[in-house]
């Protein structure tokens, strides 16, 4: 239907804002197809949000968002909600339900989506769990799994549909050092295995580096800088330098902005 | 005096905005209402949760507020040497009064604050967003059912609470107090009347279904997502409800009985 090298969401003129604050402020991006596209930036700059306007969730104030050829904004409800049938979300909290196991939750896109008989319905749901190494997990309940396998069992039923793109949120926070490598390592996987798209938003500068084809640093509303891992890390930006290498001063500076030390310390 | 002005016109505006997504959200909900066709189990599951499980609270309420009205309702009959029209008294203070609106109130307590944690929390943890990137829509799929199972099992609840408490007065009125047995019940079926009574009260509770289902849902649903924000929205169910309740009955008593 579209041309193969044509990027699969394409954002141009982005403004959006929420109340006074200005969150975005005319950003341009291209996910191409097939890549792991990274969008960092420190907390606050609306990387979330950023997903929210792919997904449909919100809309720009100004600017437009195409994903696969469709502009989200002119789009009715019935052909976002098909539109969304072919993207997947991984939220930060892995936003499983709490009232089904394991296998009910990878099972729910299906039940609710398409009439697959039960038989077949169980293998497709147990290869997923199989591809996330949680076959074995299928009964339990989703209070009993901790940070990593909630992630891994939402990333399942992100992926159960077949998408042409999944959304990650945050994939890497609060996760310990295994679940982590797991995570990494299942993104790469899935990216490829499954010829899909992925857009991971993080704020883990070495893990995100390490999986990405494509970095994007937001920062104040606007792009920053763009450009490979390789590309970023020997980037002439000091601020991109000061993000990229963690450094406690430099352009954000270590301080908030107060009076004198003196003036506030010194008897008037 | 300018800021105090601004100050009220800004409060005014945010409960009218309120006002305006609340309608917004039941029109959604009753829009959705056919998807309930099509899972009619979603349906029976939370008539279980919202129904079934005040089941228990109705009852033993009913049964005192029952007992109560017989102790009350016998101590002023007998002034006037009327104790044979207890019967009377107690059904008609149930199921006119006391059994859709205490069932409302108890509801309101029991299922309603359980309705705005659950939606309230579900919103916290994304499972809402999680629900809309998957293309289901959270409206249809979780707030109608409840709506729908709160609205129907009330006047179910109002009906065991009025039962139940028939029961408790007769129990204390013949059993405790020696009215006489056949004269309770005679006088009840004779006075009790079904279109004046019963189903003014069976329409009382309807009402008091839709309205305490709409705002546990609402509250819920706006509730802003945070421990605090989900604890504000419960708490207002439980206020809100109930003076709705009250509010609305004194409306619907004026125009059932003020002729």
């Amino acid at each position: 239907m579209h041309e193969d090298n044509a990027p699969l969401v394409k954002i141009r003129g982005l403004r959006f804002s929420r109340g006074d604050r200005v969150i975005f402020d005319g950003v341009d991006i291209d996910i191409i197809r097939g890549k792991v596209t990274a969008i960092m930036g420190p907390s606050g700059t609306g990387k979330t949000t950023l997903l929210k306007l792919i997904g449909g969730q919100l809309r720009p104030d100004a600017g437009s968002v195409e994903v696969d050829g469709e502009d989200i904004q002119t789009l009715n409800l019935k052909r976002l909600y098909r539109l969304r049938m072919r993207m997947g979300m991984l939220f930060q909290t892995g936003a499983l339900l709490t009232d089904l196991n394991v296998f009910d939750n990878v099972a729910y896109p299906l039940r609710e989506h398409t009439r697959l008989p039960e038989s077949m319905l169980r293998k497709l749901v147990l290869l997923k769990l199989e591809a996330v190494g949680l076959r074995g997990a299928r009964d339990l309940m989703p209070s009993e799994l901790s940070g990593g396998m909630a992630r891994r069992v939402a990333l399942a039923r992100a992926m159960v549909l077949d998408p042409m793109m999944v959304m990650y949120d945050e994939p890497f926070t609060g996760q310990d050092p295994i679940s982590m490598g797991v995570l990494l390592k299942l993104i790469r996987q899935l990216n490829d295995a499954s010829q899909i798209s992925s857009i991971l938003v993080s704020h883990d500068v070495a893990e995100t580096a390490q999986i990405a084809d494509y970095i994007y640093v937001i920062s104040g509303g606007k792009v920053v800088e763009r450009g490979s891992p390789e590309a970023l890390s020997g980037s002439r930006s000091p601020w991109v330098q000061q993000f990229m290498r963690g450094l406690p001063d430099g352009p954000v500076h270590f301080h908030y902005p107060a009076p004198g030390l003196e003036q506030d310390l010194l008897p008037q | 005096m300018i800021e105090q002005l601004a100050r009220l016109g800004r409060t005014g505006l945010g409960i009218l905005e309120r006002l305006g997504r609340g309608h917004l959200l039941l029109w959604a909900i009753l829009a959705g209402s056919s998807s309930l066709l099509r899972r009619p189990n979603l349906l029976i599951a939370q008539m279980f949760a919202v129904g079934v499980l005040s089941v228990l609270i109705i009852t033993v309420s009913g049964l005192f507020v029952g007992m109560v009205l017989g102790l009350q309702g016998h101590y002023t009959l007998s002034q006037f040497g009327a104790e044979e029209s207890l019967g009377v008294v107690v059904a008609a203070s149930l199921v006119r009064e006391l059994g859709p609106v205490v069932t409302a109130l108890l509801f309101a307590g029991r299922a309603g604050s359980a309705l705005t944690a659950e939606i309230g929390l579900m919103k916290a943890t994304e499972q809402l967003s999680g629900l809309e990137m998957m293309a289901v829509d959270p409206v249809k799929r979780i707030l109608t059912p409840r709506f729908y199972a709160g609205f129907l099992s009330m006047p179910l609840l109002a009906a065991l609470f009025s039962s139940v408490g028939v029961l408790g007065g007769y129990l204390v009125g013949v059993g405790l107090l020696g009215v006489d047995d056949g004269a309770f019940w005679s006088q009840m079926q004779a006075k009790i009347d079904l279109h004046e009574d019963i189903y003014n009260g069976v329409i009382k509770s309807i009402v008091f279904g839709v309205v305490c289902s709409w705002i546990a849902l609402f509250q819920g649903y706006d509730a802003v997502p945070t421990s605090a924000g989900v604890s504000r929205a419960t708490t207002r169910t439980v206020v809100h409800s109930a003076l709705a309740v009250l509010g609305l009955d004194f409306v619907l008593t004026a125009l059932m009985f003020g002729d």
